[in-house]
């Protein structure tokens, strides 16, 4: 009211411009003006930044990895020189060479932990989600989301130590007294799985299970309730539910977190050393690190095409199932 | 078919067994301190093929009792007999009626026969017969070129004719529907009051209809049942609940009234408890009325213009406002600030209970 009396010479404005332009001068008057009624601006400052940095730094760093496979190695420095050859290429992709076999053949069974632990990670966020979503009261739903959270939060290392501790066989070296001589699950219950494929199995469900509850959760959220009456309603029931309303609206939420658990899954090359004493061949990603990457870098990048292959073909069959219809 | 037929035929022989019994319902949410008694103690007859509403503000518990019927919630005390049948604690899918949703709850990963089809399938229904009662159902809500559709490519009032179907295609003993035009624009909301009721008609299941609208629960009941704070105020056919409101807050909640206050009522007609009268049953009169009126003087606050009508306040001697409905052009000398004197019928001013009585049942 105040205001309005102050403003008292420009009353006439007030009436001619629905009031709107009589707003004292502002600061970013002119920033204001600049942006009205132009749209590309808008889109120009908003989308640009972000856009600039996946491009370069992201995709830029991506697409010079992949152009490294074109390089031949310098044997002197042990770095792609700048000479073009399809060399490593072939040699990654010739099937008949028994060595490129046994990679991918690490690579299959690769694929194979990676899509165990994203099965897994379904399996168990499923629940964990619908409880949260649709059973829990409020201060529970909070407590248990945090919960979930919470690994994201500790750094990558710390928990894969966590875990070398807690799986490690009798007489490791975080061998405590107990039940069993090894680490936590060997002192506490007497039994551990020991290092090796389902400790990293184990562990990297332990690691991606957040990427797979959250998207469910997100789904489970945005059904409505009245849809599990409605099924209920017309004699369907709770498995009949689950199968025929449920899992159908999820399968977009369920495709986009396994991508994660997957994907990620696909490329770790740390956890498995940690929880995978010795057999360092295990995994791709540790093959790609031990192998491969330090003595020669292009033929490393040329083999990488082998998991990106495998990560596009996944993508494409998620896609199929929906996977990017909510982003 | 059977059932429906079997509706028509043995009518006289059901009406001893109701459709649905409520029998000293309660539902209470939350325990200790924080609970709320959504539902206090609700006991209630509906006969078989009646249209039957549940009316009352939100809140009141109405869509509760809905839901307990449906099976969604269970109560916390008393039973629920269907056709005689004690269902109180069996899950919805054992029960032998359907619900349209207020949010009509379509899958949305069907197509519109798919989610017709959707009970008659859970039921193992054969294909073709499945098939076939699905067509006859769209074509009977006039929808029966959309059953390829997904129901997110319909409109509002579509969709609402969809979960209309998906519902009556299982022939279900009783029809539970929850606000179901709530979510529409008035003027497809009175083209669905009418098809509801036609649909009704035809079909002969027991509709029971929850709306806090009382235009629409008078317009299209058999019977209404007006809720407040959990329990029921008075259940009665549209007109007895609009002639005769027994408490204050059905003459408030149900069209308007207006209450004379105890010490007025003892003034005017000699008995000290508050009566309403209907302003469509007050006049302006100019002077003298018959023994048979009952007639008050005050001045004038307000002139409301309806068009046929104009709504008159009036502030009496004791600071009451009375409100009259009359005609536009019986308002000769009558203007704001001045006196006018109203007049109604003494048979017109019914007594109403302060609150609800200690049954506040069905009778």
């Amino acid at each position: 009211m105040g205001e309005r009396l102050e403003h008292a010479p420009n009353l006439t404005e007030i009436d001619l411009t629905d009031g709107r332009a009589s707003e004292p001068s502002h600061p970013f008057r002119g920033v204001n003006r600049a942006f009205h009624g132009r749209r590309g601006l808008g889109v120009a400052s908003t989308l640009g930044a972000p856009l600039a940095w996946m491009l370069l730094v992201y995709i830029g760093s991506l697409v010079l990895l992949v152009f490294s496979a074109f390089y031949e190695l310098d044997p002197i420095t042990q770095k792609p020189s700048d000479t073009f050859t399809w060399d490593n290429i072939l040699a990654a992709f010739n099937i008949f060479d028994p060595a490129v076999r046994d990679t991918v053949w690490v690579l299959v069974r690769t694929a194979g932990v990676a899509l165990i632990v994203t099965v897994l990670c379904f399996l168990i966020a499923l629940p964990v989600a619908f409880f949260v979503s649709k059973v829990a009261w409020r201060w529970i739903r909070r407590g248990i989301i945090v919960a979930m959270l919470m690994p994201l939060w500790a750094g990558y290392l710390v928990k894969g130590y966590a875990w070398r501790a807690m799986v490690s066989p009798s007489g490791g070296k975080f061998a405590a007294t107990g039940k069993g001589d090894g680490g936590f699950l060997d002192a506490t219950f007497g039994w551990t799985p020991g290092y090796g494929r389902t400790a990293i199995i184990i562990t990297l469900v332990y690691f991606w299970l957040p990427y797979m509850v959250l998207p469910i959760y997100a789904g489970l959220d945005r059904m409505s309730p009245s849809l599990l009456d409605a099924a209920g309603d017309l004699g369907a029931k709770p498995m009949r539910t689950f199968r025929s309303v449920i899992l159908p609206l999820l399968m977009p939420a369920i495709a986009a977190g396994s991508i994660f658990t997957f994907s990620l899954s696909l490329g770790d090359y740390i956890v498995p050393q940690m929880v995978n004493n010795g057999k360092e061949k295990f995994m791709f990603g540790t093959l790609i690190n031990s192998t491969l990457g330090a003595p020669n870098q292009p033929l490393a990048a040329a083999y990488t095409l082998w998991p990106l292959l495998i990560v596009i073909l996944y993508l494409l069959a998620m896609k199929r199932l929906g996977a990017f219809e909510n982003l | 078919m059977s059932e429906s037929v079997a509706l028509h035929t043995t009518n006289d022989e059901k009406r001893s067994t109701p459709a649905i019994q409520l029998v000293g319902l309660r539902k209470q949410f939350g325990a200790g301190e924080l609970s709320v008694h959504a539902v206090d103690g609700v006991d209630l007859s509906i006969e078989e093929g009646e249209f039957f509403s549940l009316l009352g503000p939100s809140g009141s518990g109405k869509t509760t009792v809905l839901r307990m019927i449906a099976g969604f919630e269970l109560p916390t005390g008393g039973a629920i007999l269907l056709q005689g049948k004690d269902v109180t604690t069996q899950p919805p899918y054992d029960r032998d009626v359907n619900t349209v949703f207020q949010d009509y709850a379509l899958f949305p990963h069907l197509t519109v026969r798919q989610n017709v089809e959707y009970g008659l399938k859970v039921k193992k229904v054969p294909k073709a017969e499945r098939r076939r009662r699905a067509e006859e159902m769209l074509e009977a809500v006039r929808l029966g070129s959309y059953g390829n559709r997904k129901p997110n490519q319909l409109s509002g009032g579509q969709r609402q004719r969809v979960a209309l179907a998906r519902a009556l295609v299982n022939r279900p003993k009783v029809l539970l529907l929850d606000e179901p035009l709530g979510a529409l624009d008035l003027k497809l909301r009175e083209e669905m009051q009418v098809e509801l009721k036609t649909i009704q008609r035809d079909v002969g299941i027991t509709f029971v209809f929850v709306t806090h609208d009382q235009g629409e629960a008078l317009s299209m009941s058999s019977r209404v049942a007006v809720f407040n704070h959990g329990r029921i105020e008075q259940v009665g056919t549209p007109r007895e609940i609009y002639d005769h409101p027994s408490t204050m807050f059905v003459a408030g909640f149900v069209g308007t009234s207006n209450l004379l206050p105890a010490p007025l009522s003892q003034e005017l007609f000699g008995v000290f408890r508050t009566h309403s009268v209907r302003p469509e049953r007050i006049r302006v009169v100019q002077q003298t009325v018959s023994d048979v009126e009952v007639s008050v003087e005050g001045v004038v606050d307000d002139i409301q213009y309806l068009g046929a009508d104009c709504r008159v306040r009036v502030r009496i001697a004791d600071g009451t406002h009375l409100l009259a409905n009359v005609p536009s052009d019986g308002l000769v000398g009558v203007a704001v600030g001045g006196t006018a004197r109203l007049a109604w019928p003494r048979f017109a001013a019914f007594e109403v209970a302060e609150t609800i009585t200690s049954e506040g049942g069905d009778q």
